[in-house]
C-alpha cells in the first residue's frame, strides 16, 4: 500500500506525466503543494512575478512544444489574477493545466480570507474544471485533467485544491497511469469522398488553414495537399507557419489586417477548404459577404464549429491529421495554371508594404526575420506591432509563432516568450511588443533576468495605444481620447533597473548593426524602437464591414 | 406569457451526479444568451448519474446549443423530445398562480 499526502500525490503524478517545469506564485492556500514541489528532484519551479505571467509562461511552453504545461496560483487574488491567461488558452485551444489553492473544505462558502469561487469563475473559460474534495480524488482528477486537455479539441483545465486536501494523507494501492489523449474517431469515408470530389472539380480553390492544423500536427500533410493539387492557401493568425511565408502557394494571412491579395483571392475563389479554422470574425469580416462565390468544405475536430458561423457544403468531422491523410490520395494532382496565374497577378497588383524602410515597423521586422535562424521562436503582444509582425515576419515553421489570437490579450508576449525559452533553452526567442502591451506584464522582466533566458524584446514605442489611436483616427473623427500616454516612459532605464541589457535605435545611423549585435548577445535584451504614432496597420477592414471593403486596400480601383 | 407563440422543445440530459454539474449546464445557456424556460433535475436512483430536463425555445440556435451541451465533460447524453413531452406539463399544477 502507498501512503501519501494530497500535495505529494499532485507532484508525483505531474512527474509521471512528464512535467519538468512548472510556473507559479506561492501563497497561503497552496503552501503545502509548494512544500511538496521543493522536494521534487525532477520538476523545476519558475517563480513568476504575477500569476497572469505564470499562466502565459505555461502557454509559451505549450504553444512552442505541443506538450501540456502546468501553472500554479494560490486562492483568491492568485486565482483571479490567472483567469485571463486561462481564458486566453481557451479561445486559442491551448492545453494548459492550472492548479489553484483553495481555502480548506470546512471554510468554503464562509467568505474566508482569500476565498473566491474559483470553480464557478472558471466554468466558462476552461474546457473543464475540478474542485477536489478529497485527496483520494486526485488519483483520478490529475490524469483525467491531462486526458481532457489533450483529447479532441485541446483546451485548458483547472484543478482547485483546498489546503486541507493538500495536507490530507490517503492510502492507495497503485499509482494511476498518466492521462493521455483519447483517440478521435476517424472521419466518415463518405464525407472524405465527397470533399475529394468537390476539390477535384474546383476551378479556383483556396485552402484556409487555422491553428487546428498545428494542434493536430498536420502541417506536413496540409502542405502536401496544397502542393499536390496546387491550391493557394491563406492562413488565420494562428495558422501562420503552416506554409512558410515564402512558399509559392502561400497567400499569407486573411482578414481584417490580412494581405490584400489574400482577401481579393478569396473574393474570387469557387471553393474554400477550411482546415482547423473557426471562421473567426477577424478573419471573415462580414460573414454574409465572405467568399461570395465559394462552396465550403469544413474539416475540423469539433462538431460545434460546423455551421456555427458559415454553413458548410461538406463537413468532415475528425482529427485533421487523419482526415488530411485520408483525403490526400483521393486528390488529383493538378497544375491549375489559370488560377495560379490569376493569384500571381493579384499578388503583384496588391503587394504588402512595398516601400518598407529599415526603421519602419515592417522593414525592421523583415530585417529581424532575416537575421534570425530558421528555428527562432517569435512571440508578440497585441496591437499594431502584432499585425505588422504577422504580416511581415518570414514565418518558416509551425510552433515558432506565439500570439494571442482569440482573446487578444495585451501582456501576453513577454511571459509567453519566457515560457518558450524555458522549454527550448537552445533556441532564441524574440518578443515583438508595443509600449502599451509591455507595460501590462512588465514585471516579468525580473523572471527573464533571474532565469537568464535568451529572450529579446523588440519594443515598438509610439507612446500610445496604437491600434486604439488608429481606430480613433479612422473611425472616430480623429478624436484621440485616452489613447496617448502623456508621459514618456524611459524603457531603457527600466530595463536596466531590472538588470537587462538594453539599447535604443533612436537616432541610430546603423540600426541593423545594433540589432544584429543585440540579437547575438546571450541572455535577455531589450531593443527600444521609437516610432511615429501615426504609423498605421494596413489594410484594415472596418469592424463589421466585408473584407473587400478594406481600407488601404485600394477597393476604389476595382469598382 | 409573451413567448406563447414560440416553438418549444424538451431536452433530456443524462449527467454525472456531482456538485457543479448544474452550474456547467445553466452557465452554458446564460453564456450563449439562450433562454431556459423550465428546468428540472433529480438523481437517477441506484446510479451515479442525474437527469436534467430542460424546456427551451426551438429557434435556429438550438442545434449549436445541443452541440455545446454534448461537449460538456459531465454530460453523458443529450436527447431531444418534442414540445408535446409531458414532463413539464404534468408539473403545471405546482406552478399555478
Amino acid at each position: 500500500m502507498i501512503q501519501e499526502t494530497g500535495a505529494n500525490i499532485i507532484v508525483h503524478l505531474l512527474e509521471r506525466q512528464g512535467i519538468r517545469i512548472v510556473t507559479g506564485i506561492p501563497g497561503g492556500m497552496n503552501l503545502p503543494l509548494y512544500d511538496a514541489f521543493s522536494r521534487s528532484t525532477l520538476i523545476k519551479h519558475v517563480l513568476a512575478r504575477h500569476e497572469q505571467g505564470a499562466g502565459f509562461m505555461a502557454q509559451g511552453m505549450t504553444r512552442s512544444t505541443g506538450q501540456p504545461a502546468v501553472c500554479l496560483a494560490t486562492s483568491g487574488p492568485g486565482a483571479t489574477n490567472i483567469l485571463t491567461a486561462i481564458a486566453d488558452a481557451k479561445l486559442d485551444s491551448i492545453p494548459i493545466i492550472c492548479i489553484t489553492g483553495q481555502v480548506p473544505v470546512p471554510l468554503i462558502g464562509t467568505d474566508a480570507f482569500q476565498e473566491v469561487d474559483t470553480y464557478g469563475m472558471t466554468i466558462p473559460i476552461t474546457k473543464h474544471n475540478f474542485l477536489v474534495r478529497n485527496a483520494a480524488e486526485l488519483l483520478t482528477v490529475i490524469p483525467e485533467a491531462f486526458r481532457i486537455a489533450l483529447s479532441g479539441r485541446p483546451g485548458p483545465v483547472l484543478i482547485d485544491v483546498p489546503k486541507d486536501v493538500q495536507n490530507q494523507t490517503v492510502t492507495f494501492e497503485a499509482w494511476p497511469e498518466p492521462g493521455q489523449a483519447t483517440p478521435t474517431p476517424a472521419a466518415d469515408p463518405k464525407d472524405i469522398a465527397a470533399a475529394a470530389q468537390l476539390i477535384n472539380q474546383a476551378q479556383r480553390p483556396i485552402l484556409y488553414l487555422g491553428g487546428g492544423v498545428i494542434h493536430a500536427n498536420a502541417w506536413e500533410t496540409a502542405r502536401a495537399l496544397a502542393e499536390k493539387a496546387h491550391i493557394p492557401s491563406v492562413m488565420s493568425l494562428l495558422g501562420l507557419g503552416v506554409l512558410p511565408a515564402h512558399h509559392p502557394l502561400s497567400l499569407g494571412m486573411l482578414g481584417m489586417h490580412g494581405a490584400r491579395y489574400a482577401n481579393w483571392a478569396l473574393e474570387e475563389c469557387d471553393l474554400l477548404i477550411a482546415a482547423g479554422s473557426r471562421f473567426g470574425d477577424r478573419a471573415t469580416g462580414k460573414v454574409a459577404q465572405f467568399c461570395p462565390q465559394a462552396k465550403i468544405i469544413h474539416l475540423d475536430i469539433d462538431a460545434s464549429e460546423m455551421d456555427k458561423i458559415k454553413k458548410a457544403d461538406i463537413r468532415v468531422l475528425g482529427d485533421l491529421r487523419d482526415t488530411l491523410a485520408s483525403l490526400l490520395p483521393k486528390i488529383e494532382a493538378q497544375d491549375r495554371t489559370a488560377w495560379l496565374t490569376r493569384v500571381e497577378a493579384l499578388k503583384k497588383e496588391h503587394p504588402l508594404y512595398p516601400e518598407a524602410e529599415a526603421l519602419d515597423p515592417a522593414g525592421l521586422i523583415r530585417t529581424v526575420g532575416r537575421l534570425l535562424p530558421e528555428n527562432a521562436i517569435v512571440a508578440t503582444d497585441v496591437g499594431q506591432h502584432q499585425m505588422w509582425t504577422a504580416q511581415n515576419y518570414p514565418h518558416r515553421q509551425p510552433r515558432c509563432w506565439l500570439t494571442s489570437a482569440g482573446l487578444g490579450t495585451m501582456g501576453f508576449g513577454l511571459p509567453a516568450a519566457i515560457g518558450a525559452a524555458l522549454a527550448n533553452p537552445d533556441r532564441i526567442v524574440v518578443s515583438f511588443s508595443g509600449d502599451g502591451s509591455l507595460l501590462m506584464n512588465i514585471q516579468e522582466l525580473a523572471t527573464a533576468v533571474e532565469e537568464n533566458l535568451n529572450v529579446k524584446i523588440i519594443l515598438f514605442d509610439n507612446q500610445a495605444l496604437g491600434l486604439v489611436h488608429q481606430q480613433q483616427d479612422l473611425f472616430f473623427g480623429k478624436r484621440y481620447f485616452a489613447s496617448n500616454f502623456k508621459f514618456r516612459t524611459d524603457f531603457v532605464k527600466i530595463a536596466h533597473g531590472f538588470g537587462l541589457r538594453a539599447l535604443t535605435l533612436n537616432g541610430s545611423t546603423e540600426p541593423e548593426f545594433l540589432l544584429e549585435e543585440a540579437l547575438r548577445t546571450e541572455g535577455p535584451f531589450l531593443i527600444h524602437v521609437p516610432m511615429d504614432v501615426h504609423d498605421k496597420v494596413f489594410p484594415m477592414v472596418p469592424p463589421g464591414a466585408a473584407n473587400k471593403d478594406m481600407l488601404g486596400g485600394d477597393s476604389h480601383d476595382r469598382a | 406569457m409573451t413567448a406563447l407563440n414560440l416553438k418549444r422543445t424538451v431536452l433530456e440530459l443524462t449527467v454525472k451526479n456531482h456538485p457543479g454539474v448544474m452550474s456547467h449546464v445553466v452557465g452554458l445557456f446564460s453564456r450563449r444568451a439562450f433562454n431556459v424556460e423550465g428546468i428540472l433535475c433529480m438523481p437517477v436512483p441506484d446510479t451515479d448519474t442525474s437527469r436534467i430536463w430542460l424546456l427551451v425555445n426551438d429557434d435556429d440556435r438550438l442545434e449549436q446549443l445541443i452541440k455545446q451541451l454534448q461537449k460538456l465533460q459531465d454530460v453523458i447524453a443529450v436527447q431531444q423530445h418534442g414540445a408535446a413531452h409531458d414532463v413539464f406539463v404534468r408539473l403545471e399544477t405546482f406552478f399555478n398562480a
